[in-house]
């Protein structure tokens, strides 16, 4: 019955938690820039897509973020499937008695974030990169005009509301998974822990409403 | 007090178990969990029926023998005590009552109610003790130890080895008892000297025997009879973390 495993099962868990506290970072640069297309002046925010689709610095970054999102998704499967694998006679009445409310459905969000990020990476990102998009001139030069894309997609109710679903999933996803990182790499103390639980619940409430703020505020602003 | 029990019946490893159910009356408030058990086998006996099979020896709450997973819960519905502890006054008269065996791939049926749990003896030999040279007796005094880190080790010590942990998992890990198992001498002078090797083979022998992967549930720490910390968890994640950096 042994089945040496290449990797062991915390040091896993110690990829899943850098790459999730890694993935969260992200998301915090990509709200503040997203914030940037509720200015009156949209040029601040084609400015700042168009820094972000040409630096070099980023363009780096970009190659160790999709990375990041692999590793955290493939590791993250492992995991599950290995999990569903060690109970394979299940109980008649499932237990209930976890602490960390979302702990038991991060599979099931991670799913939804997944097809959310398929639909969102071709609806912009891929879309910055090989379609067609307008044109705007700021001094003089040209830029893509990414504020008119957001803009215009955020004008249809299904759109708006999926995206609002979509970041309300990843608020429990992250619920869970950023305090949960510090107990994977093995921080937990009762004077720490209480401060890290709290900032778990401020940044999924922070990441999600702030995304959401944005398409409410085109949808109904508009 | 009146109650229906339905009851995971499996005449053997191989064999395919199911539920039966079971009437009951007459228990009386004051009697263990346990107790009803018997009432129940006597009358099954009488009837010329198979008893039920289920573990335990100590019946005061030291031996980790007893298991029962009730109405969904390892042990029980009352917090920090073993089935054997557990008293039909947490029941409701005319309660149905369901009863299973842990399961975990690791811990196989044996009969009925009965599984075979020593995949957590498996883990303690890979290394889960001390190494002692004989010789002369040391002086217990002459090591110092902080009172806090006594205080640890004891409560990790208290691990009674029952696997409710495992039981209550949605993963079927075991991590909160290697933890403890870890715990209990790395926090100690004596156990120190071994504690890298002694992280890295439990944890390979843990994965090996195919539990599965903490997600930092908790359900645990709710479970565990002895009232284990997760804490202890976080201390192995962080020594493993620790042995695989140094090498
Ligand atoms: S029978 Fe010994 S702990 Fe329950």
């Amino acid at each position: 019955m042994g089945n040496k495993r290449f990797q062991s099962s915390l040091t896993k868990k110690f990829v899943m938690a850098f790459m999730g506290l890694f993935l969260i970072t992200f998301l915090f640069v990509h709200l503040g820039i997203n914030l940037l297309v509720l200015l009156p002046d949209k040029d601040y925010f084609n400015l700042a897509a168009h820094f972000m689709s040409t630096n070099p610095v980023i363009k780096v970054f970009e190659v160790v973020l999709f990375g990041g999102f692999i590793i955290h998704i493939i590791y993250g499967l492992i995991l599950q499937i290995q999990n569903w694998m060690a109970r394979p006679d299940r109980y008649k009445i499932e237990g209930w008695s976890h602490k960390s409310p979302f702990s038991k459905f991060m599979i099931h969000t991670a799913a939804i974030i997944f097809i959310f990020l398929a639909i969102h990476l071709g609806d912009f990102y891929f879309r910055a990169k090989f379609g067609a998009i307008g044109d705007v001139l700021i001094n003089g030069e040209h830029y893509h005009d990414m504020a008119a894309l957001v803009m215009a997609k955020f004008l249809s109710l299904g759109y708006v509301v999926g995206y609002i679903l979509a970041f309300v999933i990843l608020g429990f996803h992250l619920h869970h998974g950023f305090q949960s990182a510090f107990q994977s790499i093995g921080l937990n103390s009762k004077t720490y822990t209480p401060f890290i639980n709290g900032l778990s619940t401020i940044i999924s409430i922070i990441l999600s409403l702030g995304f959401i703020v944005i398409p409410l505020v085109i949808y109904f602003g508009s | 007090m009146d109650l229906t029990l339905k009851i995971w019946r499996q005449a053997g490893p191989t064999v395919k178990g199911k539920f039966e159910q079971y009437s009951i009356s007459g228990i009386s408030t004051d009697s263990s969990f346990l107790e009803m058990m018997d009432v129940l086998n006597e009358e099954l006996i009488g009837k010329g029926e198979e008893p039920v099979a289920f573990d335990h020896d100590c019946r005061e709450g030291i031996c980790g023998m007893c298991s029962l997973y009730i109405n969904g819960r390892p042990h029980g519905p009352d917090g920090g005590i073993t089935t054997c502890q557990l008293h039909m006054r947490k029941f409701k008269d005319g309660e149905t009552i369901t009863i299973e065996p842990w399961r975990a791939k690791p811990f196989p049926v044996i009969k009925d109610l009965i599984i075979d749990r020593s995949a957590l003896d498996a883990i303690i030999q890979s290394g889960g003790y001390i190494s002692v040279n004989t010789g002369g007796v040391p002086d217990a005094n002459a090591i110092p130890i902080a009172r806090e880190d006594a205080e640890l080790a004891m409560d990790a010590a208290a691990c009674i080895g029952c696997g409710a942990c495992v039981a209550a998992c949605k993963n079927a890990s075991a991590m909160l008892f290697v933890s403890a198992k870890v715990s209990q001498f790395a926090l100690l002078p004596q156990g120190k000297t071994e504690a890298k090797d002694r992280v890295r083979t439990m944890v390979a022998k843990m994965d090996e025997l195919g539990f599965g992967n903490c997600t930092n549930t908790y359900a645990c720490e709710v479970e565990c009879p002895k009232e284990i910390k997760v804490t202890n968890i976080a201390r192995m994640n962080r020594h493993f973390l620790g042995a695989k950096v140094s090498g």
